[in-house]
């Protein structure tokens, strides 16, 4: 909602029973936490740019979630937002990354030399490897929450930034609302546009206020290194490449990540991040490291298999079809990524990826020969 | 306000951002430390009204033409009683630049006070809307005497149906863009209860959204009654549909003739309907049911949003005045293929739809005819033009059926200046 909701002193002026939302036939985070003793407790606060409790829940009253898929259903409208409302947002934290408690610490670990190995998954198949994460930039208001002028003023930081990087990681940035034709077909083409979100999820929180208004993407010139600017996020960054040297991709992922975020140093702005939620971002899903390292492998045989889930399960992996996100696999051909995003470091989470896919190429192979895969199966990670 | 909320956190001494930040902001030397946070009022002086304007450059609606970088300057800060702010009318003009072809409005209320907070624009959208009406020098008339209305009887054997529509407000509470969840549900009570008082041909029956069966919501599907949560960009980006479907419901007598939504668009949309061409009985039982309800929530000290300018204060400002869509749905197999249709319509200001309703194309040769105005003419002097200018479109097809000529009339005259 737009910023400086002051609007929410008119509704003390209802009981909190009268303004409590009809949760009856939820199913999200939210929903399973809030009680109208908690809604009573906190709706009388705000973060300082604003931000109340209506906006952080919001979405989820207006999603109210799939029976199989458990949504979060809030949102954050600030940094601030995770420390006025913990006591919401401490439960669905704990609820949705496995019961990590408010008193635990999050690890970041951005060092590509500590990952072993990763250069070396069989090209025959996996197809292409990939890291993407999050970012916000502190002093700012995030996308359910800010004003145009705060908008464009991070973008105009963040192009300043990725403008100073050289060498492989040089590259330019399209506005979405200036690019051209020819400029917008070959982003397509690339994989790399992203459009207005469709998604309710996100239209109810309020981020495709103002759209395209100071959205855009930047990309180097070898098209390894992407950023998006102002999507979901102040900045989603995303390093890929075809094959599987997960170590290539994560090395590059690293490097320009610690580049741009002595960028934003350097200009009075660095990243929010804590020692308790790791890198702040728009929806708590994405807290801790916002890491998802993924490729897209070619599993016929063992995607048949009815162990196939637990072995995933075991290695804290998670399938998707190449689509991305709730899409499904064509041709046995899987996006397998991490599941986890807080409570492991960075190079812990692209390590199970690397040592989970090689595994699962190892017993893909082992099925391909007619062989059984009893022995290779994996202790829970 | 805002400052007793601004003290939940310490500020500590906030910084330097303005020279690099967007275009137009003015350096006001400020320092920025690693765990400051801003206050909402800070945040003000920190991004000028420039630094906020909106990008209208490829926009075509009313807001658009209308909304100046200094007017908006202006009005930024500015908020109605119930903190509703500029920004909050605009964005669904904002985030609809809308079809080069259609002028969409581009703003909406949140509340009564919005119309005259916001003046100084919604006043140049309300003229350019609606043909020239100033809402400074002009009154609007409102009449709801039915008795008045002549020849509102149709020939049935053109005319399938009539239907009169319009909305009304709750004063005192804000509106669907705006409106808490206690404020919606109170506009549910409010309604319902005085909904339940009317009697005889008016009696009827409550169906809230939330919590119907799947026999009455299939009943309701079938009889055309049922809305749905709204998809269109235009409502949904005005915030109409946050909470869905909670305290929306609709209410309709037991003869199916007059029929209420409840939290849709408006606090109340009202509708009187019924197959053939009995459009003053049409409006009969709506005059009778609006002056009925309208008692019954005066007597628990409610009463609906009006003012001698803007007449009915709706959601839209495109339903200000009377709010009514008068319509039938009419065939006119011969007229409609003339070439001077349209210009007939435009004369008797009249609009054609598909019989699906806004933006739906005409199925066979059968259309929906209405009234083009809202504002500036009273209930009866609208549903008189249509009487009118449906009488006169059916004695044009009439007359080419008999291989006669017709005459586009000249135009009548908009409103009384």
């Amino acid at each position: 909602m737009p910023f400086s909701n002051t609007h929410n002193a008119m509704k003390l002026k209802f009981s909190a029973n009268a303004e409590f939302p009809d949760l009856s036939k939820h199913n999200n985070h939210m929903a399973k936490i809030l009680t109208p003793a908690m809604y009573d407790h906190l709706r009388s606060k705000q973060t300082p740019s604003g931000f109340t409790l209506d906006d952080v829940i919001q979405t989820g009253v207006d999603n109210p979630g799939h029976p199989f898929i458990m949504t979060v259903g809030c949102v954050a409208g600030d940094e601030e937002t995770y420390e006025v409302f913990k006591e919401l947002l401490d439960p669905v934290i704990q609820d949705r990354h496995g019961g990590y408690k408010p008193s635990d610490k999050h690890k970041t670990d951005l060092n590509p030399a500590n990952l072993k190995g990763g250069d070396d998954l069989d090209p025959n198949y996996v197809l292409s490897s990939r890291v993407r994460t999050g970012r916000s930039i502190r002093g700012f208001c995030l996308p359910p929450h800010c004003s145009r002028g705060e908008r464009r003023a991070i973008e105009k930081l963040s192009v300043e930034a990725l403008d100073a990087l050289d060498g492989d990681l040089k590259g330019k940035y399209y506005a979405l609302k200036n690019m051209t034709d020819a400029e917008q077909q070959q982003l397509i083409d690339d994989h790399f546009l992203f459009d207005k979100p469709v998604s309710p999820l996100l239209l109810a929180a309020g981020m495709a206020r103002d759209w395209p208004d100071a959205r855009g993407i930047w990309h180097n010139d070898n098209k390894t290194f992407l950023v998006w600017v102002n999507e979901e996020d102040h900045l989603r960054v995303i390093s890929m490449q075809k094959g599987g040297n997960m170590r290539e991709v994560f090395t590059r992922f690293c490097t320009g990540l610690t580049k741009i975020e002595s960028l934003f140093k350097a200009k009075g702005h660095p990243f929010m991040w804590n020692e308790h939620l790791g890198y702040v971002l728009t929806c708590p899903s994405n807290l801790g490291t916002g890491l998802r390292g993924g490729v897209h492998v070619k599993l016929p045989n063992l995607s048949k298999h009815a162990k196939f889930d637990e072995v995933l399960k075991k290695l804290r992996l998670q399938k998707r079809g190449t689509g991305g996100v709730d899409t499904a696999a064509v041709g046995g051909v899987f996006d397998i990524s991490n599941a986890d995003r807080l409570g492991f470091s960075e190079v812990e989470l692209v390590q199970m990826v690397v040592d989970g896919v090689k595994l699962l190429v190892d017993m893909e192979k082992q099925l391909e020969k007619g062989g059984s895969i009893d022995g290779l199966m994996p202790a829970q990670k | 306000m805002a400052s007793a909320f601004t003290k939940i956190m310490t500020v500590r001494n906030t910084a330097v951002l303005l020279a690099s930040l967007g275009a137009g902001t003015v350096a006001t030397g400020y320092m920025l430390s690693d765990n400051a946070a801003l206050s909402a009022t800070d945040r003000t002086k920190l991004y000028p009204p420039s630094s906020d304007f909106p990008d209208l450059r490829k926009h075509n609606n009313c807001m658009a033409s209308a909304l100046t970088p200094a007017l908006y300057a202006k009005l930024r800060d500015k908020v109605t009683p119930s903190n509703w702010t500029l920004d909050q009318c605009i964005q669904t003009g904002v985030d609809n630049p809308g079809h080069p072809f259609i002028k969409t409005v581009g703003m909406v209320a949140g509340d009564e006070e919005s119309y005259e907070v916001f003046a100084e624009v919604f006043n140049p959208i309300i003229k350019d809307r609606h043909n020239g009406y100033d809402p400074i020098t002009m009154k609007h008339p409102t009449d709801l005497d039915a008795s008045k209305l002549t020849s509102g009887m149709f020939d049935e054997n053109y005319v399938l149906s009539s239907r009169v529509r319009t909305g009304r407000s709750i004063r005192g509470l804000s509106l669907p863009p705006a409106c808490t969840r206690a404020e919606r549900r109170e506009v549910e009570r409010v309604v319902v209860t005085a909904l339940s008082g009317l009697k005889g041909d008016l009696a009827g029956h409550y169906y809230g959204l939330g919590d119907m069966t799947e026999a009455e919501q299939q009943r309701l599907i079938d009889d055309h009654f049922l809305f749905d949560k709204p998809v269109s960009p235009l409502l949904t980006c005005a915030g109409m549909a946050r909470d869905w479907p909670d305290a929306r419901g609709i209410w309709h007598n037991n003869e199916k003739t007059f029929l209420i939504w409840i939290n849709e668009e408006d606090h109340t949309r009202v509708i009187s309907m019924e197959k053939g061409g009995n459009m003053k009985r049409v409006f009969e039982r709506f005059c009778r049911g609006l002056k009925q309800v309208e008692s019954l929530i005066q007597e628990r000290g409610w009463e609906f949003m009006w003012n001698e300018h803007l007449g009915y204060i709706l959601t839209c400002p495109s339903n200000l005045g009377t709010g009514l869509r008068a319509g039938v749905h009419v065939k006119l197999p011969k007229l409609s293929q003339d070439a001077r249709f349209n210009k007939i319509l435009e004369n008797l200001r009249l609009q054609k739809r598909g019989t699906g309703g806004v933006d739906t194309a005409a199925v066979g040769d059968t259309f929906d005819i209405s009234n083009l105005d809202r504002l500036g003419k009273s209930e009866v002097e609208l549903v008189q033009v249509v009487v009118d200018g449906v009488n006169y479109l059916i004695d044009c097809e009439k007359r080419l059926e008999k291989g006669q000529d017709i005459k586009v009339p000249s135009p009548i005259s908009q409103f009384k200046k």
